[in-house]
């Protein structure tokens, strides 16, 4: 076998952590397995289902498609990164209250999405939560649950008005 | 099976030259790798053959969009995000970035590069028709040099292209002229963000007084790898936008194109969804015709 293991860096949820693995080793094993960062499921392993997404320098990706090497000298936040000192996410008391999780295999990665979208968009409508969780594939809740969690965690910070005008549109979708 | 990780070679020089400096030490024995979200879905269903990988991800000089006078140049290393968020794509080239929203979930347009779009040669691509309707071209790059080459004669057979064992693609230049152009871009697919392309069609059209002076249609899943079409277009220049005229010009498709066989959908169903996909596009230019 050709490929030796190299010694790969990066941080991970704030911290900063080596590990040896072999460079074509899929992020979400090195998290997994090296890390012991069981959050981030695996689903399809193929792209299709999201249930391995994380947020790599900003962005995010489906970890099962990026090679540990490729994740070198990256900022990686997982779904264990995103409670602050102990006090859950607004994201994650959101789908606590609302049913956005049953099962629980796709919510890391739905949460991860989730929080992509609020970054870049504090007042999401309906379409663009649809199109920003489009990636994320959900057996169980049949998604309008989790929508309205996304809309409530989004309302936590939106002016009172216009958070009732977005759950009610949330919820005419039914 | 899956693949094993011990299995496959990666390494990740950091820089253009590097990475040239590899392929033209050792000609085809290396694999570019950037978004790897072609590769690394091979390679976890144990189907990647490709011993020997070098990365491109993260690349400075392979991800950039300038724009010029005349053209975008957009670094193979782009990402479809970097498409979508580029105001200049927007405002001027909205079939390519149109186009880009169809790249898979957000999670696939972060790490899928228009380079590893084009270089993967699917015949369904979803760059391939805008690029075409586009004239794009295409520049590569290897330690010998830079040249250039219109992207209509970058695919050469299904799954081969013009580059050289020792070439990478470096950019996609995208003119500017194509303003006052009507626009056209459409694909028909089972799920619109998530579907691998069924059919998709791109096209441009120039009109001076009614008749058609420049044409270009950009066909994915109809033939066996991306390409214009280049008898229906030639059914259409120099004609006035008639009836007749849409008439011969759908007998050129179904004529023209060819879908490879598979089971994504029977080859008589993607000429017809084809043919009225450019009837469509030919009405809009009749019925703007009109309202002028
Ligand atoms: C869930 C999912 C959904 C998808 N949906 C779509 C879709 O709707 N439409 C669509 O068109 N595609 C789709 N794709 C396919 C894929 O995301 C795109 O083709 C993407 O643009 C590939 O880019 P990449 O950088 O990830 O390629 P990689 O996997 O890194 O590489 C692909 C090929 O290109 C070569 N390559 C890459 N860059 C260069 C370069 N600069 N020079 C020379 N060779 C190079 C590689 O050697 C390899 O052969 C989807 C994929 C997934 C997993
Ligand atoms: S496990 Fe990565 S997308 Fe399904
Ligand atoms: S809660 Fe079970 S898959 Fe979403």
């Amino acid at each position: 076998m050709s490929a030796r293991r190299s010694a790969i860096h990066f941080t991970v949820n704030g911290e900063r952590r080596a590990v040896q693995a072999p460079p074509m080793k899929r992020l979400l094993d090195v998290l997994r397995e090296d890390l012991r960062l069981t959050g981030t499921k695996e689903g399809c392993g193929e792209g299709e289902c999201g249930s391995c997404s994380v947020r790599m320098n900003g962005e995010l990706v489906n970890s099962c498609l990026v090679p540990a090497l490729q994740a070198e000298g990256a900022e990686i936040q997982t779904v264990e990164g995103l409670a602050l000192d102990g006090r859950l996410h607004p994201l994650q008391q959101a789908f606590l209250e609302r049913g956005g999780a049953q099962c629980g295999v796709c919510t890391p990665g739905m949460l991860m999405a989730a929080a992509q979208l609020l970054d870049h968009n504090a007042h999401p409508t309906l379409p663009e939560i649809r199109e920003a969780l489009a990636g994320n594939l959900c057996r169980c809740t049949g998604f309008i649950r989790i929508f309205e969690s996304v809309v409530a965690a989004a309302a936590a910070k939106m002016d009172e008005r216009a958070s009732e005008a977005v759950l009610e549109q949330a919820h005419n979708a039914r | 099976m899956r693949g094993s990780a011990e299995a496959h070679e990666l390494v990740a020089p950091g820089s253009l030259d590097a990475v040239l400096e590899l392929l033209a030490l050792e000609p085809g024995q290396w694999t570019p790798i950037a978004g790897g979200t072609e590769l690394m879905v091979a390679f976890s269903a144990g189907r990647l053959n490709a011993p020997k990988l070098v990365s491109l991800w993260g690349i400075p000089d392979l991800r950039f969009i300038e724009t010029t006078v005349e053209s975008v140049a957009i670094g193979a290393g782009a990402t479809f995000l970097d498409l979508r968020a580029d105001t200049v794509l927007a405002a001027e080239l909205p079939l390519l970035a149109r186009a880009s929203s169809w790249i898979g979930s957000i999670a696939n347009q972060s790490r899928a590069t228009i380079g590893g779009n084009l270089v993967n040669a699917s015949p369904a691509a979803d760059s391939s028709p805008a690029l075409l309707a586009y004239d794009a071209e295409i520049e590569l790059v290897s330690v010998r040099g830079r040249r250039r080459i219109a992207y209509r004669e970058f695919h050469t057979g299904y799954k081969q292209n013009a580059m050289a064992a020792d070439e990478l693609m470096y950019a996609v230049h995208v003119p500017r002229r194509f303003a006052r152009h009507r626009q056209y871009l459409r694909k028909v697919g089972t799920r619109r963000a998530m579907a691998v392309a069924k059919v998709a069609l791109g096209a441009t059209a120039l009109l001076e007084r009614g008749v058609v002076r420049e044409m270009r249609l950009g066909a994915a899943s109809l033939t066996p790898f991306p390409t214009r079409l280049y008898r229906t277009e030639a059914a259409l220049v120099d004609q006035p936008v008639t009836r007749e005229t849409v008439r011969a010009a759908r007998e050129a498709l179904l004529g023209e194109v060819r879908p490879i066989d598979d089971i994504r959908s029977t080859v008589e169903y993607r000429r017809r969804v084809a043919a009225n996909l450019l009837e469509e596009f030919l009405l809009e230019l009749r019925q703007e015709r009109a309202q002028s």
